[in-house]
């Protein structure tokens, strides 16, 4: 509302309706943040550390699952048995897809919830509801994967049965999440009623709210799936049809991708302002297209039916499109404003020069930065792109069930997710655990390593895919099969990058844990002071932004970057329509 | 900043750069979504997902009535069956094997059924790398029409349990 608009009291609009905050809730269980001035309701702070801990904790499980399973599709290395591959994929897919990424996310929930609205947590029994229950149902997973009793993946496709004490800690760590969820949006709830701020919250708490709703649908979906699956296991029930199973279990399984992308696309907002000052350019651009994740992005349990039987042609194009493509426009469209934005703010820094020095300027040094930016490409140029491609009903023929579909989703949730989320805990570790990062030279180069990593392996995968390569599978040599198959040299030759990448990849988790470790449990405390900055370099700086006066709506560089990224698109779109087109006839 | 609340005047229309690239993605996801429809018309490779019930004990039984019909040889003691050419062919997934081994004519149509006794398994004809997912209880109809002669392999790329490695088939093709 403007000075000149009256309120609804029929006065003028007074100072005390200026969007901003006002009076905490948070009745003496408050500090305020030493860098950044915010305050920090403690109850959240605590539940926060907690689940960011216990994120760290599966992140290593899934970790060191993850090399295992690189050194074993390695064909060179070939590590694990074929029975210890199947069960390490199986505790890989969950420890990471799962039980790292949404400890993560509930603890984001929790941060920008109260402290992006001045508000204390919503309920600190919820919380502990929330983490007990998520903990228990993770220990219960991995224990039983473990022991050897749910040889299913992560998918656990019926008729394929698992020990019930499998869906038993999938169900309970889904009712935790939704406990956690719930508690965000009590804790929104009484923001608002307790008049801790006036006005629209930050696009971040807008961004982190649309994860939270899609949180909401895809954990019901959990519920519905997977609780005629528990009381099958147990023997209470018959079995579930499976192709209903994969249908419902999809809603679960894609839509938590969903999540992922929402929150992820939440922390870029959040990572850009941080590191190099920069403000969304149209807030309504931003929120629209966080809108269209919402109404469209449930869609999407279609992407791994395309090759169903039993679901007609017109209903796989209609949900694989997520109606038109709608949700695929968002993403688009926050890959333009997030970098734009970036751009801005770095030319308003006098970083002017051309159509890239801004990007040049970038603070590349700031860990914080580069795992953010390096998310951002990655998820656009490779995981969007091969996304949109494979998830094309008639392209799914020549890419269902290969190693292209684990070399897409290894740039969304891993170079994407992860890596932001990364880029996210060397900003949580000094503000929220006020402790400083050991060998920050270490840090500065770690999402480089990552990003190198992954990238490298997740290309690798769409190769070799494209050559046949199938995913989950211990030997694509075929030893002792009743019929010879197998993969020519340069599938083979992929498959060596795929362990190679991996390898690279795991060092810079490595690299990642040890020193988040070292820095929560050991590290110098920096409560009553600002925390070091990562990069001295001036881009930095968040204060500068208005040093010179640069037209918002002037984003050159960004533009050519999105004017590549429609190029790429298109080549790779037609070349897979004509790849296809040399396959045999069939409808 | 966008962890800040912000002014009351954010509602505001796109411009400038932002406005020319929604205009570019809007276009592109209608382009996205045309082409599937439109290669349902005049492409030659869709998956229409045709599919029938079917209790796994009776479509065991049809395979093998197919098989007794048309066998005409035998490869590593597995039935090499060729049907004429038109006529319903019928493929049976089970851990861990294919069966039986298909002999076509090259060029000409066959409505191959598959389906499983057992678990989910992936229908995966390599090296052209055409893959259709086949679920128990489902009779999965695929038109099909091979374009290439030769041997060819099936290979499972669902995971069906501990031996999954060892599931391959194979489908010949003659000119």
């Amino acid at each position: 509302m403007t000075t000149t608009t009256a309120n609804d009291m029929g006065a003028p609009a007074a100072a005390d309706e200026a969007p901003g905050f006002r009076q905490g809730n948070h009745q003496g269980a408050v500090r305020a943040c030493d860098t950044t001035g915010l305050p920090v309701c403690l109850t959240a702070q605590l539940f926060i550390k907690l689940n960011a801990v216990l994120a760290v904790v599966f992140l290593l499980v899934g970790g060191v699952a993850a090399l295992l399973v690189a050194l074993t599709r390695w064909p060179s290395v070939h590590l694990l048995s074929a029975e210890w591959y199947y069960r390490t994929l199986t505790l890989h897919g969950l420890n990471m897809l799962i039980f790292w990424i949404i400890f993560m996310e509930i603890g984001i929930l929790y941060f920008v919830g109260t402290t992006l609205l001045n508000s204390r947590l919503g309920s600190k029994a919820l919380a502990w509801v929330s983490l007990v229950l998520m903990l228990a149902g993770a220990l219960i997973v991995n224990a039983t994967v473990l022991i050897g009793k749910a040889d299913v993946l992560m998918t656990s496709y019926v008729p394929i049965q698992a020990h019930w004490a499998f869906y038993l800690g999938v169900i309970l760590f889904a009712v935790g999440a939704l406990v956690g969820v719930i508690n965000f949006f009590v804790t929104l709830y009484i923001a608002r009623r307790d008049r801790t701020y006036v006005g629209s919250v930050p696009l971040v708490v807008f961004g982190a709210t649309a994860a939270a709703i899609i949180a909401t649908v895809t954990l019901l979906h959990g519920a519905v799936v997977m609780i005629p699956t528990f009381t099958w296991a147990v023997g209470w029930t018959d079995q579930p049809d499976a192709a209903w199973y994969r249908l419902v279990w999809w809603g679960l399984g894609h839509q938590s991708q969903q999540i992922n992308v929402c929150a992820m696309v939440s922390v870029w907002y959040l990572m850009g302002t941080l590191t190099t000052g920069s403000k969304p350019l149209n807030q309504a651009v931003c929120r629209g297209a966080f809108v269209l994740y919402i109404l469209f992005i449930n869609l999407a349990s279609a992407h791994h039916l395309l090759v169903d039987p039993g679901v007609s042609a017109g209903w796989k194009i209609w949900n694989t499109s997520y109606a038109m493509y709608l949700a695929v426009a968002a993403s688009m469209i926050h890959g333009f404003t997030v970098p734009a934005s970036v751009e801005v703010a770095m030319r308003r820094k006098g970083f002017n020069k051309g159509l890239f020095g801004w990007l040049f300027a970038a603070p590349w040094g700031n860990p914080g930065f580069s795992a953010f930016f390096f998310s951002l490409v990655i998820f656009g140029f490779l995981g969007g792109i091969t996304g949109v491609t494979l998830g094309t009903q008639q392209i799914n023929i020549i890419a269902h069930n290969t190693l292209r579909i684990p070399g897409h989703f290894h740039t969304t949730v891993v170079g994407g997710t992860s890596l932001a989320f990364m880029g996210l805990a060397y900003y949580v570790v000094p503000l929220v655990f006020q402790k400083e990062y050991p060998a920050k030279a270490l840090a500065r180069i770690q999402p480089f390593i990552f990003a190198a990593g992954i990238t490298i392996m997740a290309v690798a995968m769409s190769l070799a895919g494209s050559a046949g390569v199938p995913r989950r599978h211990w030997d694509i040599e075929f030893t002792g099969a009743q019929f010879s198959a197998g993969f020519d040299a340069s599938a083979h030759l992929m498959m060596g990058f795929v362990g190679i990448g991996g390898t690279v990849a795991f060092t810079g988790l490595l690299i990642f844990l040890l020193l988040t470790v070292w820095a929560v449990f050991l590290g110098r405390s920096n409560a009553g002071k600002p925390m070091e900055q990562w990069a001295a370099n001036a881009a930095t700086v968040i204060q500068r932004e208005h040093l010179t006066d640069h037209d918002e709506h002037k984003t050159p560089g960004t533009m050519v970057l999105v004017l590549l990224l429609l190029a790429s698109f298109a080549v790779y779109y037609f070349a897979n329509w004509k790849a296809l087109a040399d396959a045999w006839h069939v409808r | 900043m966008s962890h800040q609340i912000p002014a009351d005047d954010w509602f505001k229309a796109p411009s400038g750069g932002e406005r020319l690239w929604i205009g570019l993605a809007l276009a592109w996801c209608l382009i996205l979504t045309l082409m599937m429809p439109y290669w349902h018309f005049k492409g030659k490779q869709n998956s229409t997902g045709e599919a029938y019930r079917v209790a796994p004990a009776d479509f065991a039984e049809r395979v093998n009535r197919f098989v007794a019909a048309n066998t005409v040889g035998e490869d590593k003691g597995v039935a090499v069956v060729a049907p004429p050419p038109g006529t319903d062919v019928y493929l049976q997934a089970q851990m861990w094997r294919w069966y039986p081994v298909l002999k076509l004519k090259r060029n000409q149509t066959y409505r191959v059924h598959i389906s499983s006794l057992d678990l989910n398994h992936g229908f995966s004809l390599q090296p052209l790398n055409m893959n259709f997912q086949v679920i128990p209880g489902y009779d999965h109809v695929l038109t099909l029409t091979p374009t290439s002669s030769g041997d060819f392999s099936i290979i499972c790329n669902e995971f069906c349990g501990i031996g999954h490695h060892l599931m391959a088939g194979k489908i010949i093709v003659e000119d």
